[in-house]
């Protein structure tokens, strides 16, 4: 879409977009450049000279079991986020849809955690399933269960699953209940007058039409567990124990600033960006259906 | 006998009863129980955070923890403000604030100034920035964590204000935001303009700055949480206690090895870092939802 009426010149507009383009160039596309330039060298160990290793770095990582073992971390991470946020954020919206009154009240209670930060929100869950002070570690103790996301890595994982999940559900309820919202209540009706129960209009009617929502929603969630937790991970289990929570986001920031293997975690940073191109064209298809379906 | 009470009978049949599309009755009462219940699961780290903040560290370190507030809230919140662990959270607070506030007019501001020129205007290389900016939609900082470090080193911006906000308001979200409402201005409005002489400049103040005016608000909004919450950039460059934010600055408090937390100061800053984005959000609930459709569209 274009402009018919439009201003001459070119040394205003030029001025209008140079702040951009600065900011761009320089905190944007030099680091990206940057990146991509330093994941085919090898720095010596004084970090006083380069070395040439081509596609070295990368083939060292794809043959790197931890490395391997961080994408399969990530892929559980995100899949266990992105349902553990959307199926009670469904319940949820389906249970405030049903009301004619209140519902706005519940709304607005309901999109408080979406304002704490994800490291807030690691420290807030980190503090109930704390080993030695936890509230619910300790009541998990007398019912006999001996809570210890220190040691075991599949409760570490369960852990920063939830916490990161928590914030998100408001997020996807607001969507959720606005799509809700805005079913045409004649279908329903209708439906209901030929004698279809909740259950059978739900899954026949409501759950169809919210397809743009969901496929949208699923997409969004995915980039936020992939990209947006590293608050919770760094604050509950700092990636451990044992690499069992080490997202692919954590690896880039612990092998480049605590190890120091920048060959590696430039390397690292630009398959993350092949990642996000991919995730960001299946973004925009998703996008594109849903303006479509309306 | 009437007709109408031979009729009664009948009635249900022809409309359906009550409660099959909308609950009313022992079904709206079950969906308010269930949402209630809902409520308080979700709310009970943030009630337990805060309960945490008025009691006393010996109470938390005997497990279980008392479930209701106790006495020491204004102790707990004096020493969080004025003392804190490494720094006053006083002073991380206004760190914050500073930044939120700086991201979010920052990206606000180069955004309209960029947006009115793509569309307003037909310059050599349009296109060219138009696609420049669009990639950097896909790039989050996380992902070049350390080339963007080295570039902010090397300007001397470590432990910065300037540091914490340029590169995170490198984003073309909210270009490409009023760009789509730029085009829904009606062409009659420039045209008028120009026929009475404005200058563009003159129609970008008068006419377009007041009709964005809720974009803006809205986009306000989502720009502020964005950079209040930010965790990992400032991780990074403030390794002086000093600029430390709130949200980050919370990690640094608990203490390296074995010694014990400072529970109570510890919930007390989180519960003041929650606080202004709250406030935000469910203040300005509907410019924030609002915000929030139009920024993923």
């Amino acid at each position: 879409m274009e402009k018919r009426v439009t201003f001459r010149g070119w040394i205003l507009p030029a001025a209008l977009v140079a702040p951009q383009l600065l900011i761009s160039l320089v905190f944007f596309f030099y680091p990206a450049g940057q990146a991509v330039y330093q994941s085919l060298f090898i720095p010596d160990p004084f970090g006083l000279s380069m070395q040439w290793v081509g596609l070295g770095n990368f083939e060292f990582l794809l043959s790197d079991p931890f490395y391997r073992a961080s994408f399969v971390t990530t892929a559980v991470f995100s899949i266990l986020v992105t349902l553990v946020s959307m199926i009670p954020a469904l319940f949820l919206a389906v249970l405030a849809d049903r009301l004619i009154k209140g519902a706005g009240t519940y709304r607005t209670l309901l999109i408080w955690p979406y304002a704490v930060a994800p490291a807030i929100a690691g420290v807030l869950w980190l503090f109930m399933f704390n080993t030695r002070v936890g509230v619910v570690a300790w009541y998990l103790g007398l019912l006999g269960y001996d809570w210890n996301h220190v040691l075991n890595g599949g409760e570490a994982m369960g852990l920063v699953v939830v916490a990161s999940a928590w914030g998100r559900i408001s997020y996807n309820f607001l969507f959720f209940f606005a799509a809700l919202q805005a079913v045409p209540k004649s279908v329903i009706e209708a439906a209901a007058i030929d004698g279809a129960r909740f259950w059978r209009r739900f899954w026949t009617i409501v759950l169809p039409l919210l397809s743009p929502t969901t496929f949208f929603l699923l997409v969004v969630n995915v980039v936020y567990s992939f990209f947006e937790t590293f608050g919770v991970i760094h604050t509950i289990t700092a990636g451990g124990p044992q690499q069992s929570t080490t997202i692919l986001v954590y690896k880039v920031y612990r092998d480049g600033f605590v190890s120091q293997d920048l060959g590696s975690s430039a390397a690292q940073s630009v398959i993350l960006l092949v990642v996000v191109g991919l995730l960001t064209v299946i973004q925009f298809k998703v996008i594109e259906k849903r303006v479509h379906y309306g | 006998m009437t007709d109408a009470t031979k009729i009664a009978p009948l009635a249900p049949a022809h409309e359906p009863p009550p409660g099959m599309v909308e609950k009313r009755g022992r079904g709206l009462w079950l969906t308010h129980a269930l949402l209630i219940f809902s409520v308080l699961v979700v709310f009970f780290p943030i009630w337990l955070a805060f309960v945490a903040s008025t009691v006393t560290q010996s109470e938390i370190a005997r497990p279980p923890m008392p479930l209701l507030p106790g006495g020491e809230f204004l102790e707990n919140y004096r020493r969080a403000l004025f003392q804190g662990v490494n720094v006053p959270v006083t002073t991380m607070l206004v760190n914050s604030m500073v930044m939120a506030v700086g991201i979010a007019l920052g990206k606000i501001v180069i955004s309209l100034l960029s947006a009115f020129a793509i569309v307003y205007f037909r310059f050599p290389g349009r296109t060219v920035f138009f696609w420049l900016i669009f990639l950097t939609l896909m790039l989050p900082v996380e992902v070049r964590i350390v080339p963007t470090y080295e570039v902010v080193a090397g300007f001397g911006m470590l432990n910065s204000y300037q540091g914490l906000i340029l590169p995170l308001i490198a984003s073309a979200t909210a270009t490409f935001l009023f760009r789509q409402f730029f085009l829904t201005i009606p062409d009659e409005l420039a045209e008028a303009a120009r026929v009475d002489g404005a200058r563009p400049m003159r129609f970008f103040w008068d006419i377009v700055l007041p009709m964005s005016r809720t974009n803006i608000a809205a986009l306000f909004v989502i720009l502020f949480i964005y950079g209040w919450n930010q965790y990992l950039w400032p991780l990074l460059i403030t390794t002086d206690p000093s600029m430390n934010t709130v949200v980050m600055g919370i990690k640094q408090m608990f203490p390296s090895g074995d010694d014990t937390a400072d529970w109570p100061v510890i919930m007390a800053t989180s519960i003041l870092a929650m606080i202004p984005p709250v406030i935000v959000v469910v203040g300005m609930q509907r410019l924030f939802v609002r915000g929030l459709v139009d920024s993923e569209k």
